[in-house]
């Protein structure tokens, strides 16, 4: 299979998903599934395409330099699990 | 003990100027209540669509442009992606590769010790949003206030292998960057607030070695003076680890102002897996040679090009140059006192001496001052012509700082002319070498250099005014008789 168990680990650990054995071992699956779609995209014949990043043809989509009034404070903080002082309240986080 | 070699790379983070935010229009200001500049875009809540400002793209071209840098014509913003808490969105909108960021493969020259000037290679500009901050809080758990999430942010990095080979490269690096950021008027550069961050990273390898050697990373350096000691620290600490046969490992390290010492630092743990796409909310960016030309076009011209013409067409000295282009008004406070005809020399004097140190001391700015380059011109004018003397231009210049009126106005009000009259000077000369005839008698007996007590004594006498050539011709006249 081209992706590994340990990679499934690895993509789980990075999207902060607790899995047991047995929902990796669904997911390789499923992920490999999903990527033999990719074979089917690999086979297409691409010459003279140029590359894009972009679904959408556009480009410059840019606003002007001008503040508008912000949310107010209550409403930014009322799906918060925990705040405290105007701040949104996370476990300790250690650092410095 | 072999001798080292010190590289040392340069990451510098630069808040831009905007009025607004990168991605919404949330306001941008320092300090203020947490989470008052806050909106459904910038705290990343589903559904929301982010537009890119206009300001800071053109902020960082032209800082691109600047620094000599190449300019992507098609450029996008990618997801650099990781949990944190200071990070709304899960990710932040940054942009990767080595030919996608708006500039790269660029210069700044610094000023070399041995003299001349020594070029600095720019791998990229680019643009990027800056995090939220996190604070302890005394009750446990930490605090997130998100008036900086969003703000726009212009990451310079120096070219790898690194040119930067000592810690007063590195601070020389950092202080031109500097006032060519604020030159532009893209960033205030105040290091103290964050609006201007440097993260150096140093590591050392035998003199002739051409492999690099291990990096550690610094943060936390919040001055010019940190960003050097900091450097120095690591250089001297990673060559004791060297001599003890030990290894240097690569980590990040934090300064500690107050011990002036660097200690490992607990990061974020380092996935180093950012698994960066471009983002599909954010169209790319697309320009013509005609907007970098209008963009070339606002481009000042930067300190050390200042600094080149002032000692080169007006004669200046590479110090007194340095100073003068050191802030953007100052310079421009400068040339127009040259313009108004005024001697750079002398106005140079004028402005590096009294008129910085009054400022020094007041607390005021050139732009708040007093004192407008039309007058000082006119005080160099009346020194010039004998109207008065240097001594009393400088009892001038302090009053002029401190009313504002025009040094002619003060001169009169003040009876400050100088005595040119050789009738007036005569009497007091006559009265003072009467009064004196002991320092006469030395005189005569060959001591000529007591006549310089007589000149003191008619100076004083004349209350200053009175003109010191005149003076001197005179004494020396008196006693020869
Ligand atoms: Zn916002």
């Amino acid at each position: 299979m081209p992706i590994s168990l340990d990679e499934v680990r690895h993509v789980a650990r990075l999207a902060r998903l607790d899995l047991d054995e047995a929902e990796m071992l669904a997911l390789q699956g499923e992920l490999n599934a999903l990527i033999g779609h990719f074979t089917d995209i690999q086979n297409v014949n691409v010459t003279g395409v140029e590359p894009t990043s972009h679904a959408v043809n556009m480009n410059n989509v840019w606003a002007e330099d001008e503040a508008d009034d912000p949310f107010a404070r209550d409403s930014a903080l009322r799906n918060a699990p925990m705040s405290r002082a105007g701040l949104f309240v996370v476990p300790t986080i250690i650092e410095d | 003990m072999p001798e080292y070699v010190a590289s040392v790379g340069m990451e510098v983070h630069a808040e831009l100027m905007t009025r607004s935010k990168m991605f919404c229009r949330c306001p941008v200001a320092f300090g203020g209540e947490p989470n008052t500049r806050v909106c459904p875009v910038c705290l990343g809540m589903p559904g929301t669509l982010p537009v890119p400002n206009r300001r800071a793209i053109e902020m960082v071209l032209r800082t691109a442009l600047a620094l000599d840098c190449t300019i992507a014509m098609r450029s996008v913003f990618h997801r650099k992606n990781y949990f944190y808490p200071d990070l709304p969105k899960g990710y932040q909108v940054s942009q990767y590769g080595e030919t996608n960021p708006l500039g790269y493969a660029g210069k700044l020259e610094i000023p070399a010790s041995g003299g001349g000037y020594k070029r600095v290679g720019i791998r990229r500009v680019h643009l990027e949003e800056d995090t939220g901050k996190l604070m302890h809080l005394p009750a446990g758990g930490s605090g997130v206030d998100f008036n900086r999430a969003g703000v726009p942010l212009m990451e310079i990095v120096t070219d790898f292998p690194p040119d930067i080979t000592t810690p007063d490269e590195a601070k020389e690096y950092l202080a031109q960057l500097r006032q060519i950021l604020v030159y532009l008027e893209v960033c205030d550069g105040k290091m103290e607030e964050g609006s201007m961050r440097c993260e150096p990273n140093i590591s050392i390898r035998p003199e002739g070695s051409e492999t690099y050697g291990t990096k550690t990373e610094l943060k936390n350096l919040n001055s010019f003076r940190s960003v050097q000691l900091g450097v120095q620290f690591e250089v001297r600490r990673q060559t004791a680890v060297l001599d003890h046969g030990q290894r240097v490992v690569q980590e990040t390290r934090g300064w500690d102002e107050n011990r002036e010492a660097s200690f490992p630092m607990r990061v974020k743990e380092a996935e180093n897996d950012y698994r960066y796409f471009p983002d599909p909310d954010l169209v790319p960016m697309v320009f013509d040679e005609a907007y970098l030309e209008s963009l070339r076009a606002t481009l000042p011209e930067l300190p050390l090009a200042k600094s080149r013409r002032y000692q080169e067409v007006m004669g200046l000295s590479a110090y007194d140059a340095g100073l003068l282009v050191a802030d953007r008004d100052w310079a421009a406070y400068f040339e127009s006192a040259v313009e108004l005809g005024g001697d750079a020399k002398t106005v140079c004097n004028w402005m590096n001496g009294d008129y910085a140190r009054y400022l020094n001391e007041s607390g005021n700015t050139v732009g708040s001052g007093n004192v407008q380059p039309k007058q000082l011109v006119e005080l160099t004018k009346l020194i010039e012509d004998g109207t008065i003397s240097g001594k009393i231009a400088k009892d001038v210049f302090a009053e002029m700082f401190r009313t504002g009126h025009d040094p002619r106005t003060i001169v009169q009000s003040k009876g400050a002319t100088q005595i040119s009259d050789a009738g007036a000077i005569g009497e007091i000369v006559a009265r003072v070498v009467g009064a004196n005839p002991d320092v006469v008698a030395k005189y005569k007996s060959g001591q000529t250099s007591v006549a310089g007590f007589l000149i003191g004594r008619v100076m004083a006498e004349s209350k200053g005014r009175a003109n010191p050539q005149l003076v001197r011709d005179l004494v020396a006249k008196a006693l020869d008789e």
